[in-house]
């Protein structure tokens, strides 16, 4: 589904990713892991779109469709979706508003009717037991006043409602408590299928073992310098970054 | 002296016959004075501090009629033009310009006297002449003296001790005319002890023609009082408005009010509040939405002359286009008037280089034992906020409109008729979506 050739891209002139290549099949679980720095959180926002970074060479296809070209709101509507490493918060827009918004432009694009009101709170409500969503979170403005713990639920809720083909959890693990930890993992998992795939970007082991990777590559100094299976990632729970720093320094 | 002030002064002295037989001694009796102080003040320009960002000599150089021997238009616009808030029982009073077509609720509570200004002077020449002029004085701004020379009608309401009138009153201003016309308005509000009065009141322009507004509110806040002034403006481009509001406040009194630019022209409102008894609160909020080439002025001047009284201040802009916007919010805090809380926020959003806002903030303090604090910012949309709903899915447009809407909606939050307030997220909504050039409820607009 998802193809990265030789991706380069830069923020304020300055290059961080270096050339990036991967490959993303359906029903796949990638780990991007590597220490801080590296780019990883570079490489989510590219692949979302975020105008602040500017994609300076290679490509990104995304089921035959030339990704780069396409508009933020284009590349959801397409089945991107990322969870963000800090979710926004959006004072006076009510997640209710904010998500029928969201559900309605992916709808519209894709040439259907908007929900009816009906439908469309049947599914925020079912969507929402997924993480176990609170019912008042969801009538406040967007994430504003939500602790730690429930803006990650809240952006697994907003993964929930828009089924996207491809999920890409930033640092979905940060600041989170072993609970929260625990009902976040159980949420993506639940949403899996063979159909869509996930790429997990995480600095930790931790968040691997609740959701199980299929390959885990090592992002450093914006390239992947090590790919393997989830044996990879244990190898460096315990041994830390160090040893592949020196491999690829040296 | 400047021209744009000559024409008044001329049309001044070769019709007073005429203003005078078609208005009050009570009116009248001022004119001389009012027109005196105009000869000197002139019209207030780029030269003064105050007006440094709007040129209100240039609202008034354009050749306007004036209805001054009050031809009543023949629409009746009580039976064509609806301005209701739903679910929203009000008692609506209408006006075509300065002319009073009538409306309201004959069956308010006993005591309360709500018509024309003209026809309380006739009846309360005593009550009119009390309070008319007191607080609007004409030795200040050349535009308070030259409505006061002018003036032939406008709107009183006097509500007695401890009554509290549930339902809001409402005025409807309509702009309506062939031909390009000032209009002078005028409002006299007295509340006395422990009364309570809501009123709602909105600006309407619906031709295309030049149009001049002067306005000057004087209300008198009697103590333990509440009042409530909701005044909202959609007019057009070629709509010049001018409207300065006095109050004075005695102990204990309550008054919010909340003014509301949703489409204009050209704007400046002057906002003079005075806490003259202890323990009196005031809520004095606006907002306004400004894009092609409408200029917003807000004035302001909170001046806290008793211990105890607290004044909370909120201003938003959101200017697109080339769209200008100035805020000026002066708050003094004498000696003596310890224990004041004082709070002014002023917030503007401008979203295209060519938006300008001009905010100038001044707290002039007295008293030593205050809590007072302000705090103007000016930005833009929050990238961050843009980006996260267009990851969404929600399309750029639309994103932006939720974000300016969610940046005005504490100022509606404000709002103390819940009616109203659901009434006006929606108008203000609209406004963003590019739907809203007129009211909403109104026949003649849709």
């Amino acid at each position: 589904m998802l193809t990265i050739k030789n991706l380069h891209a830069s923020i304020n002139g300055k290059e961080i990713l270096k050339g990036i290549d991967l490959v993303v099949k359906p029903g796949e679980v990638h780990a991007i892991m590597g220490p801080n720095g590296s780019g990883k959180s570079t490489l989510s926002s590219v692949l979302a779109g975020n105008p602040a970074f500017e994609v300076t060479d290679g490509s990104v296809d995304f089921y035959g469709k030339d990704l780069l070209a396409l508009s933020p709101e284009d590349r959801s509507h397409e089945g991107i979706f990322l969870s963000f490493q800090y979710p926004v918060e959006i004072p006076g827009v009510s997640m209710v508003n904010f998500m029928r918004a969201a559900v309605n432009a992916k709808r519209k694009y894709w040439g259907e009717e908007p929900l009816s009101a009906t439908d469309f709170l049947k599914m925020m409500r079912e969507k929402r037991a997924i993480v176990e969503l609170d019912n008042k979170l969801a009538s406040r403005s967007v994430n504003e006043g939500f602790s730690g713990g429930e803006k990650k639920r809240n952006e697994i809720f907003q993964m929930a409602m828009l089924q996207p083909r491809l999920s890409i959890l930033d640092e979905t693990d940060s600041g989170l408590d072993i609970d929260a930890l625990r009902i976040v993992s159980q949420g993506v998992n639940q949403l899996r299928t063979d159909q869509n795939a996930t790429i997990v970007i995480t600095h930790y082991q931790r968040l691997l073992d609740y959701i199980a990777p299929d390959f885990v590559h090592v992002l450093y100094k914006g390239r992947i310098v090590k790919s393997g299976g989830p044996e990879l990632a244990l190898e460096l729970e315990e041994k830390g970054y160090d040893w592949i720093k020196k491999e690829v320094d040296a | 002296m400047k021209n744009a002030a000559q024409q008044y002064i001329d049309l001044f002295h070769q019709n007073r016959a005429l203003i005078d037989s078609h208005s009050a001694p009570v009116l009248n009796s001022r004119r001389e004075e009012a027109m005196r102080d105009f000869e000197q003040l002139g019209l207030p320009g780029k030269s003064q501090e105050a007006f440094l960002h709007t040129d209100v000599e240039a609202f008034y150089a354009p050749d306007y009629g004036l209805n001054l021997a009050r031809i009543t238009p023949k629409v009746d616009f009580k039976e064509t033009f609806r301005c209701a808030v739903p679910d929203l029982e009000s008692r609506p009073y209408f006006f075509a310009g300065d002319i009073f077509l009538g409306g309201g609720d004959p069956a308010l509570p006993q005591g309360v006297v709500a018509c024309s200004l003209r026809e309380a002077a006739t009846n309360y020449p005593a009550l009119v002449e009390r309070y008319y002029g007191r607080l609007a004085r004409t030795d200040k701004d050349g535009t308070v003296a030259l409505n006061t020379a002018l003036v032939q009608e406008g709107f009183f309401l006097y509500v007695p001790r401890n009554v509290q009138i549930e339902a809001p009153l409402q005025l409807v201003h309509l702009l309506h005319g062939a031909h390009d016309f000032m209009a002078n308005r005028r409002l006299l509000i007295i509340l006395e002890e422990g009364a309570q009065v809501r009123l709602l009141s909105c600006d309407h322009t619906l031709d295309k023609g030049n149009f001049l507004t002067s306005t000057v509110n004087e209300i008198f806040v009697g103590p333990r009082a509440t009042f409530d002034y909701y005044d909202l403006e959609e007019s057009t481009l070629n709509t010049h408005r001018v409207a300065s509001t006095f109050i004075r406040q005695e102990a204990d009194s309550n008054v919010l009010v909340n003014g509301i630019t949703l489409h204009n022209g050209y704007t400046r409102n002057n906002y003079y509040i005075a806490l003259d008894g202890e323990g009196a609160e005031t809520h004095l909020y606006g907002m306004a939405v400004a894009d092609k080439r409408q200029a917003v002025d807000n004035f302001t001047f909170i001046d806290h002359k008793a211990a105890r009284c607290t004044s909370d201040e909120l201003f938003k802009y959101v200017l697109e286009d080339s769209a200008t916007g100035v805020f000026n919010g002066r708050i003094l805090v004498r000696q003596g008037a310890q224990k004041t809380s004082a709070i002014q926020t002023n917030r503007n959003l401008c979203t295209t280089k060519e938006a300008h806002i001009y905010t100038q903030p001044q707290l002039e303090i007295y008293a030593d034992d205050v809590k007072c604090s302000h705090g103007a910012t000016t930005g833009q949309l929050d990238g961050n906020a843009l980006f996260y709903m267009r990851s969404r899915g929600i399309p750029e447009a639309e994103a932006r409109m939720l974000l300016m809407v969610a940046f005005t909606h504490d100022v509606i939050e404000k709002v103390r008729i819940e009616q109203l307030k659901e009434r006006l997220h929606k108008m203000v909504e609209r406004r963003f979506r590019g739907t809203l050039d007129k009211c909403a409820g109104c026949r003649i607009c849709q």
